[in-house]
């Protein structure tokens, strides 16, 4: 630091050389300045006091707040647009908004959205109702292209991202499943009162 | 009677060695998770305490691999030569003011410093064989590297702590510490204001090439993750693994207690002991303090290590050969400059 202090006053003579050795200061400079200068240069040579100007910035950092975050008891806040576990939306008179289409399940590149349509018989304002609407989880990539295709805004990807299943099986969702809010989900349940447990 | 306070002191030390041990893994692991903004092991017991237990269970279970072709007995002998002789270390180490006749040291040797730098330059063997009987390139290289640089440093440490020899008069641990009990710490000089840059400078200089003589960063050429694979003990696993591991622990707090017993007046602290006061509490006392400060400059090895990158091969060796060894001969020239001239000894 006392090298660079010095570089204005003569900038053609680097105040010391790669290897930290000290060069000849001038012989103008006063006795006392030339021993302070060399003393300098030899800490500096010693690299003791960046190091010692390291180690107290460490210590400083010792003492700030951790980043860590204790992941079963503290949880993970994700945006609201993070992609999750799909979800079927409901209108006001809470049947699902979806018109079998077909737009998502053309649209999705992992092929796991597998829908069986019917004539909506009872309900004039459509043509057609799912039957059965399937994702297989396990084969979903979580792009949002259902969610992006889909005209009547009935498919959504929540913002859910614990996924835990012993089965295949268990992480192939049906209509029903799908129709419910995702903590109401009975997988997901499971894993909820048994992080409480613990 | 004689033999009880033999088998206490032994008990003393072993715990010392094995509670500090593990406890510095712990903080080691702790520490630089602090540094870095992270928490570190905190869930198994209070604090995380028990997971070097969890840590060493796991290492015993592991399944013992021995590459072809490599050296049996060598490259058994090796973890057992990094620890064995750095636990010996501990025999001459004065950990406490003598309670009654007793004085807290294994054995008394008047010869203590000697005994304890050579075995401070064995547990280079261990590293070396290590690695050589692992029949394994990068385990040759990080203990060749390991030597080269341990010969290197050992040179100043060799003189610097002449300079303690030198201002006690003794090469007796006993001595060394009694008179900075008596007079003052060698870090400020032993009590002599002529000799306190001395002293600073001394004691900053024994803890550098203790540094490099435990292999610790940064000067870990020994180990070196990035470009060795893990150095001299790429090729071990299980238990042999844990011995290297430990032993460098143990070793660290072998060197961290010859720096308090040659600079930082061993169990001696102002006020808080009494170098005239045989009693058990204050025996106990002294214990303490020095655990204590062991304990510090054990924490201090670890904060260094977390602060600094590793230096290039190069430049460890032009400091330890260009700038440390000047230096400690300086040194040793003002010491004795200074004990002729001023206090008049050797006169």
């Amino acid at each position: 630091m006392q090298a660079a202090e010095e570089t204005p006053h003569e900038p053609a003579l680097p105040a010391h050389d790669p290897h930290g050795h000290a060069l000849q200061s001038k012989p103008t400079l006063p006795l006392a300045l030339r021993v302070r200068k060399m003393f300098h240069q030899a800490m500096i040579a010693l690299y003791l006091p960046s190091i010692f100007r390291g180690m107290a910035r460490t210590f400083g950092f010792m003492f700030r707040p951790k980043e860590t975050l204790q992941y079963p008891e503290e949880e993970h806040r994700v945006t609201a647009r993070y992609r999750g576990e799909h979800r079927l939306k409901k209108d006001e008179q809470g049947r699902p908004k979806c018109v079998a289409c077909f737009m998502c399940q053309t649209s999705c590149p992992a092929e796991c959205i597998t829908i069986v349509a019917r004539d909506a018989t009872e309900w004039p304002d459509r043509d057609k109702v799912p039957l059965s609407f399937d994702i297989d989880l396990l084969k979903c990539i979580y792009c949002g292209m259902c969610e992006e295709a889909c005209p009547c805004d009935a498919i959504e990807l929540t913002t859910l991202f614990t996924q835990v299943a012993t089965s295949r099986e268990q992480k192939k969702y049906d209509m029903q499943t799908l129709l419910m809010s995702p903590s109401e989900r009975p997988q997901v349940k499971s894993l909820a009162v048994h992080r409480r447990a613990k | 009677m004689n033999w009880l306070w033999l088998l206490l002191k032994i008990g003393v030390v072993l715990g010392i060695i094995f509670t500090l041990g593990p406890l510095l893994i712990h903080a080691e692991r702790r520490v630089s998770a602090f540094i870095q903004g992270r928490l570190g092991p905190n869930r198994l017991g209070p604090l995380g305490l028990f997971q070097p237990v969890a840590d060493i269970l796991k290492l015993i279970m592991k399944e013992v691999i021995l590459p072809e072709r490599v050296d049996r007995v060598l490259f058994a002998l090796g973890p057992l030569l990094m620890f064995i002789p750095v636990a010996f270390g501990w025999a001459v180490i004065p950990f406490g003011n003598q309670i009654g006749d007793e004085k807290l040291q294994i054995a008394n040797l008047d010869i203590g410093v000697l005994f304890l730098m050579s075995v401070l330059s064995v547990g280079v063997y261990g590293i070396t064989l290590g690695g050589w009987a692992s029949n394994n390139k990068y385990g040759l290289l990080g203990s060749l590297r390991a030597s080269a640089q341990l010969i290197s440093y050992e040179l100043s440490m060799g003189l610097t702590i002449l300079m303690v020899v030198m201002m006690a008069e003794s090469v007796d641990p006993q001595v060394i510490v009694m008179k900075q009990a008596e007079h003052g710490w060698n870090v400020f000089g032993g009590g002599s204001l002529w000799l306190l840059p001395s002293g600073l400078l001394g004691f900053t200089m024994l803890f550098i090439t203790a540094l490099a003589e435990n292999n610790r960063l940064p000067f870990d050429m020994a180990e070196c993750e990035a470009e060795l694979v893990g150095g001299y003990h790429t090729e071990y696993t299980s238990m042999g693994f844990g011995m290297f591991m430990f032993g460098e622990y143990v070793a660290m707090t072998l060197s961290a207690a010859m720096l308090t017993t040659l600079f930082l007046g061993g169990w001696h602290f102002p006020f808080l002991t009494n170098p005239a006061s045989h009693t058990v509490l204050a025996g106990i006392i002294s214990v303490l303090v020095f655990t204590t400060k062991v304990a510090i400059i054990d924490f201090t090895y670890i904060w260094i290590r977390w602060t600094l990158p590793r230096f290039r091969y190069d430049q460890i060796m032009s400091l330890g050969w260009k700038r440390m060894l000047p230096l400690a001969l300086v040194n040793v020239g003002i010491v004795a400059v200074v004990g002729v001239l001023v206090q008049g000894n050797g006169g």
